[in-house]
């Protein structure tokens, strides 16, 4: 009898063991060795690896930086989100995702934790609003402001500086050539250097209809003429189509006038092929592309290219497109894992580790960082970097922003690109959509 | 005995053999189709079935809402709405179509009577004719967007005298989706010229030589032996390059994205920005789809009864 009681507790205490065993093997398993960020693909992807290898080597955890082509990285991470899959740690994603991600409860919360550790201090107050704050004005974060970026402007100083050039363009506009301080002189300039006989072409700008390039270079001069996307309750209609707006309008497809031909769907890497043939005089581009063009191997004007900020619109406002991405921490994540990401974005955000994130080649949206004289001084670009991030401003972050954006894209596409109809047209077209597309989305009444 | 042995022999364990064989043959049989159905009930059926049910749905795939029964409405906006530019893309599509099958047609079937006649090279000038139909039309859209480049491209070289001073084919409302046309065109003529070409060796020679004792002119010899000979190939031709045609996408995407403004924007290309791109809307999208498919179903059955007809006589 005793014998059998002592077989059933042998086996009961085996059991127990074993389960203890597997439990803490399991435990030892959720220690968090390894973080994977999903980002684009491109050189600030690599540039964030290079700083995750030093905190491997600080921390002992591996950081990998997966990179997704753009063509396919919101569709990559949408697909992630739909399936509350947990691939991924964190991602950097754009700034008009944070809706989206915070709506569908894609995106952690990460307001106590940048509050009590003071994070959101560190930081420029535009970039915390377009990368990290949702909705605007609500003091909840749910993004580590990681890649600064907006719409800069590149231009050739050999051009510019040629003694023949300046005498003739004061003589045709009466003031000297220089980098344009306003919207009107840009238009000047470029149509000073407008020479389609020498393959010279004024100015390049965006017409991408894919994504959101052309909507992004329009809104650099509706901001600048002072109008918004909404007014008061998302109102679009008057506002998307306000005057104004249309004046805008018009200025941009008349620079278009002056581009380099070919230019019908062009973004980013088109701008920088006509820039670095020698077709373009002056380009509008992210700032996240111009170390491309102060690279010999790369441009072979690059010795002589000069960079300078969006300049004031006719209005006295002065605004540029924002573009980069905010790091965001997925919550399909186990606790073990968010604990171990929210650790990588305190040890990311130190003063000493956005230093180095900068002098990599990362766009640090850390305030003390952008104002030091060793960052200003550092690329030819810097410096009209740190002045543009002081007056970004973004298109919509709600979730419906790939909706709003399509109608943009299209009409103004037609009316740039294909000068079919006019301005007005154009606008009155895109804010009865969008009035349409905010109506069933709720955010106004019919 | 030895009928005993015999019977024996066949009891209850050899029929159990047989049994087993004879399973083993219908389990072999399983074995070879019952992955492929269940594999096309995955990847085919059920998908098909399930986009069927989503059309009439609000649904977006990465919403994590479950789909929300509308109806017809989805079918509605599309065909219906005021503002949907939707027949436009049905337009465009339909434009696109016929231009690019008609002349494949014509050049195909052209290429193939130049060819039918062997002399020295033709093997080596058919294959090179055949070369852009092996190329991938993504790859193909991006060095014709290269060709068509008004400042750099060799295409308004050729066509005009001062070729900084030539059109610019790929953002006139205009001519942009002719490009298109003459891409695709450069592209599947070959395809067209090599079914007509098997076409055209299958015609008997006798034909020909009864004709010509009755002094039958050319244009007679071709209007009733070779085009009447040819003309079931001709179709299927036109069958299969419409078809495409009503698919195009990965061409007009890598020339034009539909550009300028929605003027070469084909049904596949919207479909694809109502899908992707942000936009996500699966229930409209699917709706989208379902009307693409039945348009191509009408069409075909239309191409299908021609050819009975002349395959009839």
């Amino acid at each position: 009898m005793l014998r059998k009681y002592s077989s059933i507790l042998l086996l009961i205490v085996l059991a127990v063991s074993m389960v203890i065993g597997v439990g803490g093997a399991t435990a030892a398993r959720r220690q968090v060795t390894e973080l994977t960020i999903l980002w684009a693909e491109w050189d600030p992807a690599n540039y964030l690896q290079e700083i995750g290898n030093r905190y491997e080597a600080e921390t002992g955890i591996k950081v990998n930086v997966i990179q997704e082509p753009w063509g396919s990285f919101y569709d990559r991470m949408a697909a992630e989100w739909a399936a509350q899959g947990d691939a991924y740690d964190m991602v950097v994603g754009d700034s008009q995702w944070i809706g989206q991600g915070v709506e569908e409860g894609h995106y952690m919360d990460l307001t106590d934790f940048m509050v009590e550790n003071g994070i959101h201090e560190t930081v420029t107050p535009a970039t915390l609003q377009f990368y990290g704050e949702y909705p605007a004005g609500s003091g909840r974060y749910y993004g580590y402001p990681t890649e600064g970026d907006a719409v800069g402007w590149a231009y050739r100083r050999d051009l510019f500086e040629d003694a023949d050039n300046m005498a003739a363009f004061e003589e045709q506009y009466g003031y000297p050539l220089a980098p344009p301080t306003t919207w009107a002189q840009l238009r000047d300039i470029a149509e000073f250097f407008y020479r389609p006989d020498d393959n010279l072409y004024g100015i390049g700008v965006y017409t991408q209809i894919d994504y959101d390039g052309l909507t992004m270079g329009y809104e650099t001069a509706m901001f600048s003429w002072g109008v918004d996307w909404w007014g008061e309750g998302y109102q679009v209609i008057g506002v998307v189509n306000s005057d104004k707006a249309v004046e805008a309008l018009e200025f941009y497809k008349e620079l278009y006038g002056y581009a380099p031909p070919g230019t019908n769907n062009a973004f980013y890497a088109e701008m920088n092929d006509v820039f670095i043939n020698g077709q373009a005089a002056m380009i509008m581009n992210y700032f996240a592309f111009f170390p491309a063009l102060n690279n010999p191997g790369v441009n072979p004007y690059a010795d002589v290219t000069g960079y300078f900020a969006t300049p004031e619109g006719p209005y006295g406002d002065r605004f540029t497109s924002l573009g980069g991405q905010g790091l965001s921490v997925l919550n399909y994540i186990s606790d073990e894992r968010k604990q171990a990401s929210l650790d990588f974005i305190k040890w990311f955000a130190t003063e000493e580790v956005q230093t180095q994130w900068a002098e990599v080649g990362g766009y640090t949206c850390n305030s003390a960082v952008l104002q030091s004289e060793a960052f200003l001084a550092s690329t030819p670009y810097n410096a009209a970097f740190a002045d543009s991030m002081t007056f970004v401003k973004d298109f919509w972050n709600i979730p419906e922003f790939g909706e709003l954006l399509e109608p943009v894209q299209r009409y103004l596409n037609a009316y740039v690109v294909g000068g079919q109809g006019t301005a007005r047209e154009a606008l009155d077209n895109t804010a009865l959509e969008q009035h349409d597309i905010l109506v069933e989305a709720g955010y106004i009444e019919e | 005995m030895a009928q005993a042995n015999a019977q024996t022999m066949s009891g209850p364990g050899t029929a159990r053999q047989r049994r087993r064989r004879q399973t083993s043959d219908r389990t072999i049989a399983n074995l070879f189709i019952w992955p492929t159905l269940i594999l096309l009930i995955l990847v085919n059926i059920f998908p098909l079935f399930y986009s069927l049910y989503l059309s009439f749905n609000e649904y977006s795939v990465i919403s994590n809402q479950p789909p929300e029964w509308v109806g017809l409405e989805n079918y509605q906006q599309i065909l219906m709405n005021e503002r949907s530019r939707y027949w436009h893309n049905f337009t465009v599509t339909g434009k696109y179509a016929v231009l690019s099958v008609g002349l494949q047609m014509l050049i195909g079937f052209g290429l193939a009577m130049l060819l039918r006649e062997r002399f020295r090279g033709s093997g080596l000038i058919t294959t090179l004719i055949l070369i852009p139909m092996m190329l991938s039309p993504v790859v193909v859209g991006l060095f014709w967007k290269l060709i068509f480049d008004p400042s750099k491209g060799i295409f308004n070289y050729f066509v005009y005298t001062n070729a900084a001073g030539g059109d610019q084919w790929l953002s006139d409302p205009t001519l942009a989706l002719w490009a298109i046309v003459i891409v695709d065109v450069w592209m599947w003529s070959p395809f067209v010229m090599l079914l007509c070409l098997s076409g055209l060796s299958a015609i008997p020679n006798y034909l020909y030589e009864a004709a010509a004792i009755d002094r039958a002119s050319a244009f007679f010899q071709f209007r009733r032996i070779t085009l009447p000979q040819v003309a079931p190939l001709l179709l299927i031709a036109v069958l299969f390059r419409t078809i495409e045609a009503f698919k195009a996408f990965d061409l007009v995407m890598g020339l034009t994205g539909g550009t300028p403004g929605d003027a070469t924007e084909t049904v596949a290309v919207r479909l694809y920005r109502e899908a992707f791109l942000g936009k996500f809307n699966t229930g409209a999208s699917s709706a989208l789809a379902y009307i693409v498919l039945i348009v191509i179903i009408a069409v075909s059955n239309l191409y299908i009864r021609a050819l009975n007809q002349v395959r009839e006589g």
